[in-house]
């Protein structure tokens, strides 16, 4: 990144400005994830990275080398320092929490998410990994030559890594000083790492033999292994394919941010385009309402655009005034739908200091919506050592299972597999209000037979909450969903799109609401084809007709 | 509602496979100031009239665009503010149409609170740390915008986008809420609070390439000039009103520009001949030094910024 000294005159400065900012304007952003465990080397891994590529600042290196701690050994600088951050890390020598670093060389600007790989701390890797598109598994070669194996956590951390389906994985097999740069060992643990990651299915894997310490194949080749001949760490952080991930192929899904109306002119939709591509003249369907109409324009503060693809947040005006707000999705008339249902299976991290329990009631957020979700079954738990299923009634905090739920409203996803930011989900203590786990749909539970014969209905039994509970008891037995929508996360404006969402998903709408206005009333009579029922004695007429 | 529309030379760029780095931030940072103003009741925006500020603001402008910026912008003056910083806020925050809170912690200037009197630590905790959490209290906002990068300091690093903040507005780095994908947790419990980062993954230089690539104005104290100045304690401080000469010193004109902009005593000047942006991109890219080691705050003891994140400062 050198540019010219100060000596030269102002038109060739600003011409090789220039040349420097097109160039730098030009680099991807690559996001990389560490893991490792804390005696793998790597803190002093990622402060090599930072100190070969020049990223360190002079004065923060002076501080490193006047500090009171030192792992490194006396004469040699601690590069741990640079990244272990807070005053409890520094005392205890192990890195607590994930940290966000930067550097950027003339090819690409890196993000690493700098993840623990201590014992309990499975939840800052699978946070550090939600974003990544490269993982950095360190594996300590002479760990390996004295357990003769590939140790625990070396498993666990790249079954993670394939879990949170982080496109990239890359091993470096750290302190190759230690055990005389063997080439023999090397190819031992290669040999063994490549069939935990064809049996994990990951799709791109590099191994590379690097010295953190001594900076052999970090960023310069190293001289003491010939016998390797691969890129260093940094060539291939600078060269692997970022593709286009799939995101932009897709089928459009659009979840609303917020609505933007500035005046009685302009009415706008604004929100990050999540998967597929977005354009004018594009016809949409707003979900759950089911209207259709066609983007109109895609409106930004440095003018309209032709396109739009995910990560970009773009505002969309509509050509036809339709419903839609916060929670609900936008998507291509013409393109695959996404999944609809209040129920699905999904991987769960668990991250709780409470377990995750069954029958129990989270908070969950999904793109722009929140829902409530119960717990129906734990299907499986992982042993993240050896991958293998286990049996589990309950999750404690770092467990990692197959989950099912179901939703008081449906949400509208894809799998993980087929889009990270459509199929993944928090989920949240509805009492604490702390982020208790993540999760990564598997499918949605199928409803399909009844969704077909479902008629919309909205069953009103103004201020009998005993008797909605037993209609909607009835009506489970009949084997026909129905959820009561008497939540505090749904304001009677939200009632038509709820009902029509809940109908899209298969179910049923009851309320016990004390009053609803007649506009709502109205609206309702009008989303459901007259389908508003109001008391049981008209419920039950309705049933009958519907058997 | 009139809406610009593209030139057409930019189709190519919009058509682009990949975005670009700054293209990617900023996408990522519109998505946080929207989802924070569509899931919080009262938010705010810190607005410290520095480089980074303006970025924010510029970002504000294009999340919401063609609406106007959805909350008020906060300034915390401690009275201490270079007398150039307080012309560009007003002058630039009623150009842009911003509503405009200042708020200042007048019982402790009254009384004299000083870097010199209370030293550096104390002076911040009343007239900044005290002031913001008065201003977030009255003004009853429970999410507030501020313009910290992760990349500035070692106990930042590991802030979140959301930062939960208690009922007294302290942080408390063992207890994070962990943020996944771009899934933001706003749920709070009354009289809690969440500082909200939208520049958490930008660099200084992104910041930047930036201000260059969008023409943002500026403070000029950024730009090299000529200005009188005393070299104290090792770094350059500038002379004016209210700056009160050790005995023995004499100003004398330096061409100097800031690096970082904070309390006149505390923050130091740089010896520059940067007087453009490019100039500046260029010093900064040759220059390895970094931009807070001019601020007296981050270095009163080893931990110091981490201490004063945990009392509810930024």
């Amino acid at each position: 990144m050198s540019t010219q000294g100060l000596g030269l005159n102002d038109s060739v400065r600003e011409t090789a400005f220039r040349a420097f900012l097109d160039a730098h304007l030009d680099q991807e952003m690559l996001r990389f994830t560490t893991a490792g465990s804390v005696d793998d080397g790597k803190s002093t891994l990622i402060g090599r990275l930072l100190h070969d590529t020049k990223s360190v600042y002079e004065d923060q290196l002076a501080s490193i080398r006047a500090s009171r701690v030192n792992r490194a050994g006396a004469g040699v600088v601690d590069l741990s320092l640079l990244t272990d951050g807070l005053k409890a890390e520094r005392e205890q020598g192990i890195t607590i929490d994930v940290a966000y670093r930067y550097f950027s060389t003339s090819k690409r600007k890196f993000i690493i998410a700098d993840t623990p790989g201590h014992e309990q701390y499975t939840r800052n890797m699978a946070t550090g990994a939600s974003t990544a598109d490269v993982a950095i598994v360190l594996i300590d070669a002479n760990a390996f030559a004295k357990a003769d194996g590939l140790l625990p956590q070396s498993r666990r951390h790249t079954y993670i890594a394939s879990l949170l389906r982080i496109p990239h994985v890359v091993a470096a097999v750290n302190k190759m000083d230690l055990v005389g740069y063997s080439e023999e060992l090397f190819q031992r643990i290669r040999e063994e790492y490549g069939k935990l990651t064809t049996q994990l299915g990951l799709p791109s894997v590099e191994i590379i033999p690097v010295s953190a310490l001594a900076g052999d194949n970090v960023v310069e080749p190293s001289t003491a292994m010939p016998w390797y001949t691969g890129p260093t760490l940094l060539e291939y952080l600078e060269t692997v394919p970022l593709e286009l991930v799939e995101a932009k192929h897709g089928p459009l899904r659009f979840p609303v941010q917020l609505v933007v109306r500035p005046d009685a002119t302009f009415r706008g939709f604004a929100g990050r385009v999540e998967r597929g591509e977005v354009k004018p003249g594009l016809r949409v369907k707003a979900l759950p309402s089911g209207r259709t109409t066609r983007v109109k324009s895609i409106v930004t503060y440095d003018g309209e655009l032709k396109s739009a693809s995910f990560p970009q947040s773009v505002t969309l005006e509509l050509e036809d005034e339709i419903d839609l707000s916060r929670g609900e999705m936008l998507v291509a008339e013409d393109q695959a739908s996404p999944l609809i249902s209040t129920q699905f299976r999904a991987m769960v991290v668990w991250m709780g200091e409470d377990p995750l329990v069954v029958g129990k009631t989270y908070l969950a957020k999904h793109t722009t919506r929140t829902v409530r979700a119960t717990v129906r079954t734990i299907r499986y738990r992982v042993d993240v050592n050896t991958t293998e299923h286990r049996d589990a009634a309950k999750l404690a905090m770092n467990d990692i299972a197959e989950v099912e739920f179901e939703t008081s409203l449906p949400l509208f996803f894809d799998t993980y597999a087929e889009s990270r930011g459509a199929g993944s989900l928090i989920l949240i203590d509805a009492v604490t209000n702390a982020t208790v786990g993540a999760a990564m749909i598997n499918a949605s539970i199928d409803d399909s037979e009844s969704a077909i014969e479902h008629k919309p209905a909205f069953l009103f039994f103004q201020g009998d909450e005993a008797a909605a509970i037993s209609f909607r008891e009835e009506l489970h037995h009949l084997g026909q969903r129905a959820v009561i929508v008497d939540d505090s996360l749904i304001p009677e404006s939200a009632l038509v799109a709820v009902t029509r969402a809940l109908q899209l998903a298969g179910v049923t709408a009851i309320s016990a609401r004390a009053a609803l206005s007649s506009e709502t009333v109205a609206a309702l009579q009008s989303s459901t084809e007259d389908h508003f029922v109001q008391g049981l004695e008209a419920a039950r007429t309705w049933l009958e007709a519907k058997r | 509602m009139p809406i610009k529309t593209a030139p057409e030379e930019n189709v190519s760029e919009v058509l682009r496979e990949r975005l670009n780095h700054l293209q990617a931030l900023e996408a990522e940072s519109l998505y946080i100031l929207r989802e924070a103003v569509a899931e919080f009741a009262k938010p705010v925006m810190l607005y410290s009239i520095g480089k980074d500020s303006s970025v924010m603001l510029r970002l504000a402008q294009k999340a919401f665009y063609p609406g106007k910026i959805p909350f008020p912008l906060l300034h915390i003056d401690t009275s201490y503010k270079f007398p150039e910083m307080i012309s560009f806020r007003d002058t630039y925050t009623k150009e842009i149409g911003a509503d405009l809170i200042v708020h200042r912690n007048e019982a402790a200037i009254a009384d004299g609170a000083s870097p010199w009197k209370l030293g550096t630590q104390n002076c911040c905790g009343a007239l900044k740390t005290r002031s913001l959490l008065d201003a977030l209290e009255e003004g009853g906002f429970d999410a507030a915008f501020g313009g910290a990068r992760r990349d500035e300091e070692k106990s930042r690093a590991k802030e979140r986008v959301y930062s939960f903040r208690d009922g007294a507005g302290q942080w408390d780095p063992k207890n994070q809420r962990p943020e996944l994908w771009s899934l933001y947790n706003s749920r709070l419990r009354k009289g809690e609070s969440i500082r909200v980062f939208p520049l958490s993954n930008w660099t200084e230089l992104d910041i930047w390439l930036y201000l260059y690539s969008e023409q943002i104005p500026i403070v000029p104290l950024y730009f090299a000039e000529e200005r009188l100045a005393v070299v104290r304690g090792g770094s350059i401080t500038l002379i004016h009103d209210g700056v009160r000469l050790l005995p023995g010193e004499k100003p004398e004109l330096m061409k100097v520009r800031m690096r970082s902009l904070g309390c006149l005593p505390c923050t130091g000047a740089i010896r520059s001949d940067a007087d453009t942006l490019p100039k500046i991109i260029e010093e900064l890219i040759t220059f390895r030094r970094s931009e807070r080691e001019n601020r007296a705050i981050d270095h009163d003891e080893e931990g110091s910024m981490e201490l004063k994140k945990r009392e509810g400062y930024f």
